[in-house]
């Protein structure tokens, strides 16, 4: 009898395949223009994309 | 042979499977902030956190809200405001005075965000599953979300796609509440929702479990790590409309038509590792962390349900929809309703009033639609 440990399975391996393809289609990241460990205390504007938010356009 | 010889290479077997798990969530987490960075590192922990919560205590947001239009049991309910409520005591205040290195999960009341949130709250209850529930019950094997996902993340992608049309058809500015006024308003409105979702339980149901109180305190400590280290709130919608926009982008879709997706900030981040996206790192995490939690309780002995193709059809379709809409709501039960109304922002209670509403016919959806008996 098939199980969840067959979908779940495939779940992660998806995801092992979405990250592998990715890191070879993607620009490469760069350590060392890495940010700082905490945003918060670190004086730099906060960069990443949030569900929230909404680019202008006019 | 006794119990006991029997019970001991099984005992042993799980012990080696479980120093297994976590031993790979470290590995993983490690090898991102050695490669990646320090912080997407720490990111990833702070996901597998949220799906280890999720799963292991058997937490989530659509259950609950179900436990309580159906059975009148609002102890899920109240979880979800004591969570929402310890993390905005202490995120309000920073956004105050962190303005510079800290943003909230802010945006603009409109038809189109009211009109998503109640569709949200219809296709969350049809299969089952929010934004991180999805990621959560997929990681743990539920083969109706993980059909669901990969149309979450279509949806998602083409919800942006669409986003400022939707806007345009009409919004409020962006209104939030600030400081120490912000957070006692907030407070005050939180405990006033939950003597009322209180006070319209069922006698004799009215207590909040042990381990949702324990899951409401674990989340918040994550969401305020998530928001201490990432700089913005707890979301999930954003990374997997992203994941579409990079697979659209990959297959030659030109995507300079559309006003969201061609944002330099959003340029960027489909040029970029998913790796460096702090969405899409939480993402993976709450899904390896669920996958992570079911393995370790034995989960995934559980054999999967025998569903009508009319049942696996509305999944497609649902899971699409749960993408798009919360799009155009400006986040799913984490981006808008918990991280919205735990930062300030009004649309997180436009968020909740809409996609509550919607639940209750989503509720009545599922037996129609084959996902339960009638």
């Amino acid at each position: 009898m098939a199980t969840r440990r067959t979908t779940a399975s495939v779940t992660i391996a998806a995801l092992l395949a979405l990250v592998a393809w990715d890191l070879a289609a993607s620009e490469p990241p760069n350590i060392y223009q890495a940010p700082p460990l905490l945003a918060l205390g670190s004086g730099q504007a906060a960069s990443g994309a949030h569900c929230s938010a909404l680019p202008s356009h006019h | 042979m006794t119990q006991a010889n029997v019970a001991t290479p099984a005992g042993g077997s799980r012990i080696v499977q479980r120093v297994a798990l976590v031993g790979a969530a470290l590995l993983l987490a490690l090898a991102v902030a050695a490669l990646v960075g320090a912080r997407y590192g720490l990111l990833l922990l702070i996901g597998l956190g949220f799906g280890i919560v999720l799963e292991g205590l058997r937490f989530g947001f659509a259950g609950p809200w179900r436990a309580m239009i159906v059975r009148r049991e609002p102890g899920g309910v109240m979880a979800h405001l004591l969570a929402i409520g310890l993390v905005a005591v202490f995120a309000i205040p920073l956004l105050a005075s962190h303005g510079s290195e800290l943003v909230g999960a802010r945006a603009p009341v409109g038809f189109a965000m009211v009109g998503g949130a109640f569709v949200f709250g219809a296709c969350m209850q049809v299969v089952m599953g929010c934004g991180s529930g999805t990621l959560v019950n997929a990681g743990s094997g539920n083969p109706v979300s993980l059909l669901a996902l990969p149309f979450f993340a279509l949806g998602s992608f083409a919800g942006s796609y669409h986003l400022l049309w939707w806007t345009d058809l009409g919004s409020l500015p962006v209104i939030a509440l600030d400081g120490i006024r912000g957070t006692i308003i907030t407070i005050v409105a939180l405990a006033a929702v939950a003597a009322l979702v209180f006070r319209l339980g069922k006698p004799g149901h009215r207590a909040m479990p042990r381990r949702y109180v324990v899951a409401a305190v674990l989340l918040a400590l994550l969401a305020l790590a998530n928001l201490a280290v990432a700089g913005q709130p707890w979301g999930v919608v954003y990374g997997l409309g992203l994941w579409g926009a990079k697979g659209a982008t990959a297959l030659g879709a030109d995507l300079s038509g559309s006003g969201f997706w061609s944002a330099p900030g959003n340029i960027e981040r489909i040029r970029s590792s998913l790796l460096t996206d702090v969405t899409s790192l939480t993402n993976l995490g709450i899904i390896a962390g669920a996958f992570g939690a079911a393995a370790w309780k034995g989960g995934l002995n559980a054999p999967l349900p025998k569903l009508p193709a009319r049942a696996w059809i509305a999944t497609v379709i649902a899971g699409f929809l749960l993408g798009y809409s919360s799009r155009l709501a400006f986040g799913c039960n984490v981006g808008a309703f918990f991280s919205g109304i735990s930062t300030g922002s009004l649309h997180g209670w436009a968020w909740f009033a809409a996609a509550f509403a919607g639940a209750y016919y989503g509720i009545k959806l599922r037996p129609v639609l084959g996902l339960e008996k009638r």
